[in-house]
């Protein structure tokens, strides 16, 4: 049997859907005999694979960098979903869209008492104008809304994959569940 | 005396007042019609259009809570078409303001949340414009987040139809439109408020709520307005 090729990647969010993912539990070992888990924040590799059957994305599109990494993983991937509500709608991260990146910068770095205050301009990716949710720069197969969706309902989304079926989620999560 | 009248909803036959809604009707016959700007015990206004219908022979789509039902009307609250709508209907309600259920007062008792989930929305197609508005916090009770307010006017009706304060009202119009208190001044120095909170109280989002609540924490009690509607029938 063919271990199906799961990738699990973190954009701007908190790691909370990741750590609802972890919630699984025990089940974990049950999905670890069908799964070969390729790319994850859990495991140490830099560059996204080739061929991903599926892959979960967490969190909103807000820098440069996250641009450039879901353009490559949409083009890798087969089966794309948004995982939880900063991928779903652009959820906390984008509570900054109303009054763009800039104030957000000055908060963060120059307006906190620092012997050098400065806003980086090297290595840490710019920000973008605007925070996105993921379906908003490249097609999403599947949606699955939630701050974080629990764990039952990631386990029920990857089980129904596995199985070959597509996930129903009617009435089994929600915006800010 | 109103007359009784015989008519269908979704093919079965249903019968009511005249003087009653096709929603009435719909809702005392355990069918499910999504409504926001409905509220038992304040007056209609037909805004929200989520509790669209079809009637046969009807092209428009009508909206519920004002249709009277008719002799040998065939009514129809469910199809792919009042879907579509239902479902855009939220979409564009999610878009125009600042929505941010995991972080909202309300997460978990909000309307627009629970519908959203109940119609199948699990995420918005359209842009969202998040739009800058602003925080009334000068109640010393209450608070008015303009960024969670969908403009369904409970408030507005609530405080004059039930309280008789009438210290809300709607400025401006299309996409500037927004609910005010007294002559447009900070709630807290509106003078014609009671304090009573039923604005609060019949607001479906986090945009009326009490202060010093955390997420999630804001629950809502409406069943004063319905025993306040019986006790006023009952006096007449």
């Amino acid at each position: 049997m063919t271990r199906t090729r799961l990738a699990t990647v973190w954009l701007d969010g908190c790691s909370g859907c990741h750590m609802s993912f972890l919630d699984i539990d025990e089940q974990l070992l049950v999905l670890a005999d069908q799964i070969e888990l390729v790319y994850s924040p859990l495991v140490d590799r830099k560059d996204f694979p080739e061929d991903v059957d599926v892959t979960l994305i967490e969190g909103a599109v807000s820098s440069e960098e996250d641009l450039e990494k879901i353009r490559r993983i949409r083009e890798r991937t087969h089966i794309l979903i948004s995982l939880g509500d900063c991928a779903v709608t652009g959820n906390v991260p984008s509570l900054r869209n109303s009054i763009g990146a800039e104030p957000v910068l000055r908060r963060a770095y120059l307006d906190p008492t620092l012997l050098n205050p400065q806003i980086p301009n090297q290595v840490i990716p710019r920000l973008l104008p605007l925070v996105r949710p993921v379906h908003s720069v490249v097609k999403v197969d599947i949606y699955v809304p939630g701050c974080p969706p629990s764990a039952n309902t990631i386990l029920y989304v990857l089980t129904e994959l596995l199985a070959g079926r597509t996930p129903d989620l009617n009435g089994k999560t929600r915006f800010g569940a | 005396m109103s007359r009784v009248v015989t008519l269908k909803i979704n093919d079965q036959d249903v019968s009511g007042r005249e003087d009653e809604t096709i929603l009435e009707l719909a809702r005392e016959n355990g069918i499910f019609v999504p409504t926001l700007c409905h509220l038992e015990g304040l007056s209609d206004i037909g805004a929200c259009r989520l509790c669209l219908i079809e009637i046969k022979g009807v092209p428009k789509l009508m909206p519920a809570c004002v249709v009277r039902a008719q002799e040998g009307m065939e009514v129809y609250t469910e199809s792919e078409r009042l879907k579509k709508y239902r479902r855009m209907v939220i979409e564009l309600l999610f878009v125009e303001g600042n929505h941010v259920c995991s972080v909202c007062v309300s997460n978990g008792h909000c309307e627009l949340q629970y519908l959203a989930q109940k119609l199948g929305v699990d995420h918005i197609r359209l842009e969202y414009r998040s739009p800058k508005r602003e925080v009334d916090a000068s109640h010393e009770r209450f608070v008015l987040d303009h960024n969670r307010c969908i403009l369904c006017t409970r408030c507005v009706r609530v405080c004059g139809e039930v309280e008789g304060a009438h210290t809300w009202d709607l400025l401006g119009r299309g996409i500037q439109s927004r609910v005010i208190t007294d002559l447009n001044q900070p709630w807290g120095d509106a003078e014609s408020c009671t304090s009573c909170g039923k604005c609060v109280q019949v607001c479906p989002t986090g945009a009326l709520t009490a202060k010093g609540k955390a997420v999630g924490e804001m629950t809502k009690h409406q069943g004063f307005l319905t025993t306040l509607a019986l006790m006023r029938e009952n006096d007449r």
